[in-house]
């Protein structure tokens, strides 16, 4: 990006139709700047070597971004599909809202990781910050380390495991059971992510439904 | 001498200002239930309004156009600043953002069909696009909510702008509410949640804060569409001045801004009528700041919250706006609130025109409702066909002002052409009151 503007660079990954053949790109120099590889809709695999900003991955269909560095807020906001790899540390609001595909972290995410997610996975390999899983409709968060203060607050029907500690649980959210069918997805989880962590010295975290319905009693 | 207590005058009852049966009512409903009022609908109570100001009309000093035959421009051009494809509507009058979900599909497609016939545009709202809705409207405006239930970038790119929804002049400051009785196993389906559960819709965006995130984040949705389309920034009435400063400074190409007549689906009684400005109290702030950055008519400015008639329309134009918005108007172009429903209005417990319980989903003019049988009481084509006469006649009527005033376009109308009835009117819209050439707050002038 030393010598290509941003709108050029998304311009043509965004171009690049489903069958291409020039299915490796490689972004240097990235010089931690926002909206990189944003909107793309190929299964075609983006490496940026170095940092990035804002929104890195953001609204990705289908392709595999790979961040050989740290990312600012909002990595892959509203993912729909495919998968984004960061070798370093996110920000906060990681894989905000995403619908589908799989976020995989291999340093810590900041506040809010997985806000009103939307079905996507995350794999996160260190620690959450607080208010991680806000909201979080569907989907899993996957925290090999520590969550931070008020873990999956409002959360409605997003599945949470942390193999740490967790500082505090959100409004509505509880510790749940971990029957075999959460063993067994979180398995899968975990090898999608590259994580050595066995799944039984994880706890599975979810919603109590009890703001489901307005009740008065059960306002914060 | 006989005592007689039933002879003698007595003392009329009074009903107390403070405590009126309406205020008591809500005390005892209030007692009784533990929870706290929830309707849609806007402010209720007498604000100052559009109906406190009155044109001059032309006179020695300014000559009249002719009547409904010379040429009197209503169209506008929005998206102007950034955009590759600005938008041009043929009237300044805009259809508001309302959710599929808060609305049957049938009353969705109608506010497409109908802004289509007036040569306008419509606006998705909280829950995505429908295809309905898409097909319907030529010209379709996204909006960009907290809750970014349905978002996806295909519909991005399928919209001709974006409207990310800061605030709400109903709720400034709060995020929504869709009770589970409006939650079918469609609705759940595009916001990614169980069916029958109340869904709350955030009050803050999830992945952005402050004006320096949201220049960010607006660069991202241009970088997703090409630059392509314009983006809009909508905000709650609340602090006109420095809110239109800081869309701006974030890159908006167009301000939306809504005053606490606005409507919702639902949200608290208590919020609607304590928090926010009314309309009028915001334009003229909202143009000051545009004009203090040099952007006025460069970033256009749509207005909405209470707007009904042609005049509105024109008072809004002449104190600065480009364009209105209008939503519950157009519901009730629609058939919304309509007195041939009265009997099932009287049943739900409260009288056509007054009906706002649009959230339990039980609207018998089949509206704001998910229910499949109510739903089919609107036509969809003739809903359209009346919201698109509705539009036609407030565009003539803004255009009968404009030519009384001299104007040979509707943008053309300015603060000049208005005098106002009260105090608060000509404070808040900075035109003289009437019989005077002062207002309050005038420069130069002292109260």
């Amino acid at each position: 990006m030393e010598t290509t503007p941003l709108r050029d660079l998304n311009a043509t990954l965004q171009a690049q139709a489903e069958a291409t053949n020039q299915t490796a790109w490689e972004i240097v120099n990235p010089k931690g700047s926002h909206a990189i590889a944003v909107g793309l809709d190929a299964e075609i695999e983006v490496t940026v070597k170095g940092s990035t900003g804002y929104y890195c991955g953001g609204m990705n269909k289908l392709a595999t971004i790979n961040v050989h560095g740290s990312v600012g807020p909002g990595v892959a906001e509203n993912m729909m599909s495919g998968t984004v790899i960061i070798d370093g540390d996110a920000s906060q609001y990681a894989g905000a809202t995403g619908h589908g595909g799989t976020l995989i972290i291999k340093g810590n995410a900041s506040s809010r990781c997985g806000i009103s997610m939307k079905g996507i996975d995350i794999i996160v390999h260190g620690n959450v910050g607080h208010m991680s899983a806000f909201m979080a409709q569907s989907g899993n968060l996957v925290v090999c380390g520590d969550a931070g203060d008020a873990l999956g607050d409002s959360i409605y029907e997003a599945r949470l495991f942390v193999r740490g500690s967790v500082k505090s649980l959100g409004a509505d959210c509880i510790e749940k059971e971990m029957r075999p069918e959460h063993v067994a997805l979180l398995t899968d989880l975990l090898e999608r992510g590259g994580c050595d962590a066995k799944p039984e010295e994880f706890k599975r975290y979810g919603s109590a439904r009890q703001l489901y319905n307005f009740n008065i009693d059960n306002a914060y | 001498m006989k005592d007689d207590h039933t002879s003698a005058p007595r003392t009329v009852p009074i009903q107390s200002a403070t405590f009126s049966n309406p205020v008591n009512a809500e005390i005892r409903r209030a007692a009784a239930t533990g929870i706290y009022d929830i309707r849609g609908g806007g402010a209720k109570r007498k604000l100052p309004h559009f109906d406190d100001l009155l044109f001059l009309g032309a006179s020695i000093s300014r000559y009249p156009l002719e009547g409904y035959r010379e040429a009197c421009d209503t169209s506008v051009t929005l998206g102007t600043r950034y955009a590759k494809n600005p938008i041009t509507l043929d009237i300044p009058i805009t259809i508001a953002g309302m959710s599929f979900g808060a609305l049957s599909g049938a009353a969705k497609e109608a506010l497409g069909r109908g802004a289509t016939l007036a040569g306008t545009s419509t606006t998705t709202g909280d829950g995505g696009m429908t295809p309905e809705e898409r097909g319907h409207s030529k010209t379709l405006v996204y909006q960009y909510l907290p809750s970014r239930y349905g978002m996806n970038p295909d519909d991005l790119r399928r919209a001709d702008a974006i409207e990310v929804v800061v605030g709400q002049g109903a709720k400034p400051g709060g995020g929504g509410m869709l009770l589970g009785q409006k939650i079918t196993d469609r609705v759940a389906n595009m916001r990614n949640l169980p069916k029958g559960i109340d869904q709350r819709s955030a009050c803050r965006h999830p992945d952005w804060t402050g004006p320096d995130d949201l220049e960010i984040k607006i660069l991202e949705l241009r970088e997703i569409t090409g630059w392509r389309v314009p983006i809009y920034i909508k905000i709650g009435g609340a602090r006109p001045y420095f809110d239109t400063t800081l869309a701006v400074k974030a890159g908006a190409d167009v301000v939306v801004l809504d005053g606490m007549q606005g409507g919702t689906a639902a949200t608290q009684d208590v919020f609607i009528e304590h928090v926010g400005m009314p309309t009028l109290a915001c334009i003229r702030e909202a143009v000051r700041a545009l004009e203090d950055l040099g952007m006025h008519r460069e970033v256009q400015l749509i207005v909405s919250g209470g707007i009904r008639t042609g005049a509105d329309v024109a008072k809004c134009m002449a104190l600065g706006a480009d364009a209105v918005s209008i939503g519950t108007a157009a519901l009730i172009a629609l058939g919304d609130n309509d007195p041939k429903w009265e009997d099932e209005y009287q049943k739900l417990g409260t009288t056509a025109g007054a009906y706002d319980d649009w959230h339990e989903g039980n609207d018998p003019a089949g509206i704001s409702t998910q229910n499949p049988e109510l739903a089919t009481r609107l036509d969809s084509v003739e809903g359209g066909r009346r919201l698109r006469n509705y539009l036609k006649v407030m565009a003539l009527e803004a255009q009968t002002i404009a030519r009384a005033c001299g104007k040979n376009k509707l943008h053309n109308l300015e603060p000049e052409d208005l005098c106002a009835l009260t105090m608060e009117a000509a404070a808040m819209a900075k035109v003289p009151l009437a019989g005077t050439d002062w207002w309050p707050g005038k420069p130069g002038t002292t109260f």
